[in-house]
């Protein structure tokens, strides 16, 4: 099957979706199990790797783009609802 | 790999172009400049909006090192330069920073030299001189550290972090490895990853510098756009999947590789380093072109995801693509598909044939920005003109 979210680094916990994920697809990259979509995720956007907790770094490029603000499963849509910038809050 | 070849200046710098600079110093006169180039399209003749007006000591020394930089300039063969006369940074105060370079160069002032027609014709006269001077210059060996190249990003979306910057940033550690300097600005771009750029400084006094000018860029960002900071990164960037200033910053700075920082040198510095260069400049394209211009860059890589079909005057600039869809949306404008990196296409295999090309652009093929004429040239100022 063809890789449909790609993982920039291999310390990151989200990955990039290359296409619009369903929900329930499953997500596909070298290297790694597959794993399903629990929501819908937007082309370009990003899923989660691995359960995150609350207030556990995002990474992404190996390095810390921003703070959860909520649990977040796996394969569940990382983005402004459930994260926070580090440097300035929302 | 083949081997790169350029034009060896007096004073120990190689151009990979030998053009001929038509340069004002001042807006004032462009309709000037225009006459000219429409005479002698063979020559690079510029328009700018600034050289008056703005005389604070910051953006006089802007505007002394632009203009001195692209005279100087490696790729430049040789210039007429053009002054007003009553403009606050003349000819005269030019002259000094430009008169070393060992290249042809005149010098006319419309308020001596009979107006804007009667100068436009000596102009004109001087510009085919030097073109048939220079002409018989012939192209020598290039040695690797005697390259400069620009990485810069604009018009971005969601994937210029993951495809085109990425393979920018193998070149970028592919030229180091070659001896070569890489140098990449846009401060406000690199809001958010102060810890990760400080880390790879070669020293701790490297690594203050990179702190301070971030910090630079954060606090001037914040002052300007108040409440708005936390939203520096625009609308179509969140639609793009991007959720904080940090993470698009990543994906900015990727394009400079992974290599140790040598230095930061000011806006249109030229360094005295090699490696890779960071440069404290805005990241609005045109302004940041020019610094990285003026500090003797020979060759840019401009990453783009929206689509902007930018050059600049003196240099090529290769287009990255960052999606398949702009790519063929703008074929004319893009020069390499970095989109195919999401569709199986292997990082070191993009990497090879973005070198060669860049073999064959710097031994004198075209860029499309060079082919199609989209030279862009405007400069940053820090003040509002009196």
């Amino acid at each position: 099957m063809k890789d449909n979210i790609l993982i920039i680094h291999p310390r990151d916990n989200v990955a990039v979706a290359l296409r619009k994920l369903e929900i329930g697809e499953m997500a596909v990259a070298k290297g790694i199990e597959g794993f399903r979509a629990l929501e819908e995720i937007p082309a370009s956007h990003k899923i989660a790797l691995r359960d995150i907790s609350q207030g556990e770094e995002i990474i992404k490029y190996g390095e810390t783009v921003a703070v959860s603000t909520r649990d977040i499963k796996k394969g569940e849509w990382v983005h402004t609802h459930n994260l926070e910038s580090k440097r300035w809050k929302k | 790999m083949s081997d790169i070849t350029g034009y060896e200046r007096k004073n120990g710098k190689f151009g990979i172009r030998n053009h001929v600079l038509v340069l004002p110093t001042v807006s004032c006169i462009n309709g000037v400049i225009q006459r000219i180039s429409r005479e002698v399209p063979e020559a690079i003749c510029v328009t700018h909006a600034h050289g008056c007006g703005r005389g604070g000591p910051r953006d006089l020394e802007i505007l002394s090192r632009i203009l001195s930089g692209l005279v100087n300039h490696p790729n430049v063969g040789g210039t007429v330069l053009i002054g007003l006369g009553c403009e606050i940074f003349n000819t005269k105060n030019l002259l000094p920073l430009i008169k070393e370079t060992g290249k042809p160069l005149e010098v006319f002032n419309v308020q001596e030299d009979g107006g804007s027609l009667r100068t436009a014709e000596k102009v004109i006269t001087a510009a085919r001189r030097i073109l048939s001077e220079i002409s018989s210059q012939r192209r020598v060996a290039l040695p690797w550290d005697k390259l400069l190249v620009a990485m810069e990003c604009g018009g971005s979306d969601a994937m210029s972090g993951v495809t085109a910057n990425v393979a920018m940033g193998a070149v970028s550690d592919w030229l180091v490895e070659k001896g070569a300097t890489v140098i990449f600005g846009e401060n406000t771009e690199m809001i958010g990853t102060a810890h990760v750029l400080a880390r790879r400084a070669k020293n701790a006094e490297v690594a203050k510098q990179i702190e301070q000018m971030i910090g630079r860029a954060e606090k001037l960002t914040q002052e300007v756009m108040g409440d708005l900071a936390s939203v520096v990164i625009s609308p179509g960037n969140m639609d793009g999947g991007m959720s904080t200033i940090a993470e698009k910053s990543m994906g900015c700075i990727f394009k400079g590789g992974t290599t140790t920082i040598n230095q930061v040198v000011d806006y249109g510095e030229v360094p005295s380093e090699h490696g890779l260069i960071l440069q404290d400049g805005p990241g609005y394209d045109g302004d940041s072109m020019a610094g990285l211009a003026a500090s003797g860059s020979q060759l840019m890589f401009f990453s783009t995801g929206r689509g902007t079909p930018a050059g600049f005057p003196v240099l090529p600039v290769i287009k990255v693509a960052s999606n398949t869809r702009i790519y063929k949306a703008m074929k004319d404008d893009m020069d390499v598909n970095a989109g195919r990196l999401v569709e199986g296409q292997a990082l070191d295999r993009l990497r090879a044939e973005m070198a060669d090309l860049m073999v064959r652009v710097i031994n004198g093929e075209k860029t499309k920005a060079e082919v199609n004429g989209m030279d862009v040239f405007t400069f940053m100022t820090v003040h509002p003109p009196f």
